[in-house]
């Protein structure tokens, strides 16, 4: 594992609405080293995706980043101007989004789209980006690379597509590649496939990689850390073994309790009681604590912090399993 | 031609990989031939475009193939119906022949219909896309203004442009243009807006994309197609438009005739001789069901997910 390559520190993002104040992300706080797989995982509206976008500095309107520090290769990207985000983003910085289909331009050829990205940031020649593409096609696994690059999307699979969304992310040899659920959209089968492929560009390419999911199964196999969120606040993060294996946090417990183990069909789904809040109306203090089961009167008191255990492990509870 | 391709594949599967790269950038068609031949399965469109491109020529070789001067009568034989000795298609109530107005009608009704679709749709295209991707104040400005046009009937608003502006062919584009502008710019619009929410715009910002390059590379290229339909139909629709303003002695003045005029001259007879009225009539249906039926075919040879 190497030097730090992204941190995210104290991040806040909110939504302003007309007569409300959507909190989406509320001080989260995470890094990525070069090298490194880490997973956010939560569940929908957790703030997940909208972190994200903050690090792109793309976060659709009337969302805006309150407060926070994002630090890039060492690069203060809250104080960078428009133009210079967007000489990172595609560059230094790219993504890859959950929907393939509709993420690569109906109107172009797979080739043109992977190319678009080479010719603006590397100012290659469409021939040599051309050549490019193909070879990006098959770093990605797609066989007769050439002949893919005339197809449009909509001639491919769901696989390939996604492929193709990672061949473009991968262009210009980004040092973080941002991932939002791009296996959900696929079957269990490619979506294995897609893990390994990115495991192996990592092995291969040594960049960081950031994987939003809500499958912790998908973190347990793809991921060295994981950081989990809950109503824009990170209540558990570290190590993908460690956290699984023994959460510290009560709502990690409760979410690992939430999925089906094989070998024990007699063994009924623990749902979590109750839904998230409100995120334009948070309860004061931790906001899990009307549903966790170890909620005591202090837990809605104040405001819980993260709470570092040495080990790489943080936990933002009063009272966590040991 | 095959045999170079037979060449390029022997050499390719014989030599090393990079070679085969090398081979397959020739084995791309342009896209050119890629429409042409996604529009020529479409035998249908193929034939309505075949149809307008006859007209057209028709049309502009006017001088070349009339037969007679299409001002001037024989009133000896008024009315004469198709078929009558050296005029094929007839003569009209004043004795003109019909052919020969027809072909000359032709200049003017194509124009006044084409030009100002064409250029109405360039205009509304960049007042759309431009309205619809940076909204906002942008888009208040541009739409609201194009509102107040809708507040007025079509046809109302076109005879009170052209009536300020005077009687004359250009004129009568020229306010065809203005009243066509709002209506295909709400069309280009609510493309836009629909094609702005897509996730590929997004993916195109996160790869670093300028706003420019979205909007000519991305947005543009995918909301043409409802462009590219509604023009057409309002081809047929305005030779109509057109021909109401010539009638109205707002577009071009008799004896030049144009086909919505020579449809008005027949009124009077249309029990005694339905073909002064009905030859330019059923030239008139033609060219529009043509543009129509064209507007289809290029639309789908031109959307990659329709071709075939």
């Amino acid at each position: 594992m190497g030097e730090a390559l992204l941190e995210v520190d104290d991040l806040h993002t909110h939504f302003h609405l007309k007569n409300k104040v959507v909190r989406a992300v509320n001080g989260v706080s995470f890094s990525v080293r070069r090298g490194e797989i880490v997973g956010i995982a939560g569940e929908s509206g957790a703030g997940k995706s909208v972190a994200c976008l903050s690090i792109l500095r793309l976060v659709p309107y009337p969302g805006r980043i309150e407060r926070g520090r994002i630090l890039l290769t060492g690069q203060d990207l809250l104080r960078k101007s428009e133009r210079q985000m967007r000489e990172l983003r595609g560059q230094t910085v790219s993504m890859v989004f959950e929907d393939p289909l509709n993420s690569l331009d109906p109107a172009f050829r797979v080739g043109d789209l992977i190319s678009e990205a080479l010719i603006l940031h590397k100012a290659l020649s469409k021939r040599e980006a051309r050549r490019k593409a193909s070879d990006l096609l098959r770093l990605v696994g797609i066989p007769d690379p050439e002949g893919r690059l005339d197809n449009y999307a909509h001639e491919l699979s769901g696989g390939m597509q996604q492929r193709v969304m990672i061949a473009i992310a991968l262009s210009c040899d980004p040092a973080l590649l941002i991932a939002d659920n791009p296996t959900t959209a696929l079957d269990v089968t490619i979506q294995i496939q897609i893990l390994d492929l990115v495991k192996q560009l990592r092995d291969r390419l040594g960049m960081g990689v950031l994987w939003i999911t809500h499958d912790l199964g998908v973190v347990a196999k793809l991921c060295d850390r994981v950081v989990i969120m809950y109503a824009g606040e990170v209540m558990e993060q570290g190590d993908v073994y460690g956290v699984l294996k023994r959460p510290r946090h009560p709502y990690t417990r409760r979410l690992i309790d939430a999925l089906p183990k094989l070998g024990r069909p007699e063994q009924r789904l623990m749902p979590i009681e109750g839904r998230p809040p409100d995120p334009a109306n948070l309860p004061a203090g931790c906001p899990f604590a009307p549903r966790c089961y170890k909620a005591r009167p202090e837990c809605e008191a104040h405001d819980v912090p993260l709470m570092g255990a040495g080990d790489g492990r943080a936990v933002r509870c009063l009272f966590p399993e040991d | 031609m095959s045999v170079v391709n037979a060449r390029l594949k022997e050499r390719a599967t014989q030599t090393t990989a990079a070679v085969a790269a090398e081979a397959s950038m020739f084995r791309r068609p342009s896209e050119w031939r890629i429409f042409w031949e996604a529009f020529s399965q479409d035998r249908l469109a193929l034939a309505a475009a075949a149809l307008i491109g006859f007209v057209c020529l028709a049309a502009a070789l006017a001088p070349v193939l009339s037969p007679y001067d299409p001002t001037v009568g024989d009133n000896s034989l008024r009315l004469a119906p198709l078929g009558t000795a050296g005029h094929v298609l007839g003569l009209d109530g004043q004795g003109r022949d019909i052919l020969s107005r027809l072909l000359w009608g032709g200049r003017v009704s194509l124009a006044i219909a084409l030009l100002p679709v064409a250029v109405a749709s360039l205009i509304s295209v960049f007042l759309g896309l431009v309205a619809g991707f940076f909204g906002g104040k942008v888009d208040m400005l541009i739409m609201r203004t194009l509102d107040v046009f809708f507040a007025f009937p079509a046809v109302l608003l076109a005879v009170a442009i052209a009536g300020v502006l005077g009687p004359g062919m250009l004129n009568v584009m020229l306010s065809i243009t203005i009243v066509l502008i709002p209506y295909i710019s709400r069309v280009a619009y609510m493309a836009t807006v629909t094609v702005k929410n897509e996730l590929f715009v997004d993916q195109a910002r996160v790869s670093g994309a300028r706003p420019r390059q979205i909007l000519f590379h991305h947005i543009l290229p995918n909301t043409l197609s409802p462009v590219i339909v509604y023009g057409s139909t309002l081809v047929g629709i305005m030779i109509v438009l057109g021909a109401g303003l010539s009638f109205l002695g707002l577009g071009i003045t008799p004896p030049k005739p144009d086909w919505g005029i020579m449809c008005a001259d027949g009124r009077n007879f249309l029990l005694v001789a339905p073909h002064v009225s009905a030859v330019p009539g059923v030239m008139l249906i033609l060219v529009a069901m043509s543009f129509n039926i064209v507007g289809d075919g290029l639309r789908d040879a031109l959307d990659p997910k329709l071709r075939r």
